[in-house]
């Protein structure tokens, strides 16, 4: 049985997201094959190819690919899959999200979301009703085409593995998307999704200006990557790339401090399988209370600096 | 232009679901059922589009029960112009869905096609790309911003670094993400109006489509329960805590 990875990556780094993938594709069992679809990205290749467990990489390098456009990747994937995989994944990234239903769709397949565990060959879990339930789904497609929720697996060893790496030649321009702009957040912290330690603000933190001038500094004590409640975001405090939550980004992180956030179903979704759950509210009776290991009752203004000062 | 929202009834966004004591799914018995929240930013997508003057006519779709009815009323109250159902009792897959949708679209030939970016209830995130590949159209993932632009949309679309640009040929279909606007509250008169508007009936049979799904959910649990915590009194406490008990710092 042979399963293809489809790569997360900028055309310079391979995403660590791809580990994530690879691990889930280890508990199927199987060759593993990683295509990296891009432009100028012979140095995603080579760091594919010493991933642990990658027997094989598939290089598509050309213009087409290099933003990785739902309508040129997913033709490739898809025209390569039918080559004689039996499955296909990728992380459930904003990037696999996009592009594999459109795989599963040209493969005429149904197409398993978020998988969080690997039953047998053909079984899965998933969550569903933003995690309140937990499906356990039975594919009977000829080819498997799913998305990994990277928090639910450990990452495979970034080194190790010796793959050969090919090249594609086959061009799939569709012709009827283009890339225009990318604004992207440059940050000095952690990657939310792959941090140890998050820090995570909601409407509570008050604006935009509060949330730095109080978060910032705990975070900067504990190495953490910042997040925040879906309110936080949409009162306009921080991008939206930092909303944890059912909509947002999963994370599972060994300590998550939840400030000034209730804790409503949507943001619950996103961060409860977090190992250590701290959470800092005026409200006693704060839903993100019932998940928490740890929560302190008061003002979020004077405990956080105080707990920044002690740490 | 003509634009095609399909909606999706599903539990209300509030409900706590339960869990089935048989483990074959999610009790809905007399739980309060809504349009779903990113389906209803597409509603309210297509609507402001129309008030520009870019689009024409709304035709909003729904596939599911005799009762999802309801959610293309609520559709048609904010300013949908005319509904069709397709009704099946049946369990229906994602690719299922974009099938029938296909149909529906081939039929009305809209130039935006817009839905939402996931449901709320399978959580799949799916729909909107398996059109898009079945017509072989362009695909607006995750839109926080939508551009018409003569025979072409520019759609601004959410990304994990942060946002990305995309400029799609049309028809082209447009997958909602929760900032790309503020849903309207339905006015009375304007509920009443809806009650008037057409609404077609069909069945998936009609577009040639088979019900059911190669996906079968074997089981259906509930996650598993946190330990409770406790409540800490002070700073000191906390990092005492977090330092010996937990370990984590």
């Amino acid at each position: 049985m042979s399963i293809l990875v489809l790569a997360e990556h900028d055309n310079k780094t391979l995403n660590g997201a791809t580990l994530n993938v690879v691990a889930a594709a280890q508990k199927i069992g199987g060759d593993i094959t990683v295509l990296v679809a891009g432009e100028a990205a012979q140095a995603v290749a080579e760091q594919a190819a010493k991933v642990a467990g990658v027997s094989k990489v598939l290089l598509a390098d050309n213009a087409a690919y290099a933003h990785q456009l739902a309508e040129n990747v997913a033709s490739l994937v898809a025209d390569i899959a039918k080559g004689g995989y039996k499955y296909v994944l990728a992380a459930s990234t904003t990037t696999g999200k996009n592009i594999l239903p459109r795989v599963a769709a040209l493969l005429d397949v149904s197409q398993i979301t978020d998988i969080i565990a690997v039953e047998n060959a053909n079984t899965f879990k998933r969550p569903i009703y933003a995690g309140n339930a937990i499906a356990t789904v039975q594919s009977d497609e000829t080819i498997i085409v799913g998305t990994v929720r990277t928090t639910a697996f450990d990452p495979v060893a970034a080194e190790g593995g010796s793959a050969t790496v090919e090249t594609v030649g086959e061009v799939k321009d569709a012709g009827i998307s283009t890339f225009i702009n990318e604004e992207i957040v440059k940050l000095d912290r952690p990657e939310l999704a792959a941090a140890r330690i998050v820090v995570s603000g909601g409407r509570g933190v008050g604006s935009g200006e509060n949330y730095h001038t109080v978060l910032d500094p705990l975070a900067d004590k504990l190495g953490a990557a910042q997040g925040a409640s879906r309110a936080a975001v949409d009162a306009g405090f921080v991008p939206n790339d930092f909303q944890v939550g059912q909509t947002g980004k999963i994370v599972a992180p060994d300590l998550y401090v939840a400030v000034g956030i209730s804790g409503a179903i949507q943001h619950l979704a996103g961060m409860k399988d977090s190992k250590v759950i701290v959470a800092i509210n005026k409200d006693e009776e704060a839903p993100i209370n019932s998940v928490a290991d740890y929560w302190l009752v008061g003002d979020l203004n004077t405990v956080v600096p105080e707990l920044v000062s002690k740490l | 232009m003509k634009a095609l929202v399909a909606v999706k009834r599903v539990v209300d966004a509030n409900v706590k679901v339960r869990v089935k004591a048989d483990n074959t799914g999610v009790d809905l018995t007399n739980v309060k059922m809504s349009i779903n929240p990113f389906c209803e930013i597409a509603v309210e997508e297509a609507v402001r589009l129309k008030e520009k003057g870019v689009v024409s006519e709304i035709v909003v779709v729904s596939i599911g029960e005799k009762k999802a009815e309801e959610q293309i009323r609520s559709a048609m109250a904010l300013g949908a112009d005319r509904g069709i159902l397709v009704e099946t009792s049946d369990e229906i897959g994602a690719l299922e869905v974009a099938k029938i949708l296909k149909g529906v679209v081939e039929q009305e030939k809209p130039e935006l096609i817009l839905l939402g970016k996931q449901a709320i209830d399978d959580d799949s995130n799916q729909v909107g790309q398996m059109l898009g590949a079945l017509l072989g159209v362009g695909q607006g993932t995750f839109a926080s911003e939508v551009k018409v632009d003569g025979g072409k949309v520019q759609v601004t679309r959410e990304i994990d670094g942060g946002l990305q640009t995309v400029e799609l040929s049309l028809p082209a279909i447009i997958t909602t993400d929760l900032r790309l606007n503020e849903p309207r509250y339905a006015a009375l008169p304007n509920i009443m109006k809806a009650r008037k508007k057409p609404l077609e009936a069909k069945t998936p049979a009609d577009y040639g489509v088979a019900t059911g799904t190669k996906l079968k959910t074997v089981k259906v649990e509930a996650p598993a329960e946190r330990k409770a915590g406790v409540q800490v009194k002070s700073v000191d406490e906390l990092i005492d805590k977090l330092k010996n008990e937990a370990k984590v710092i």
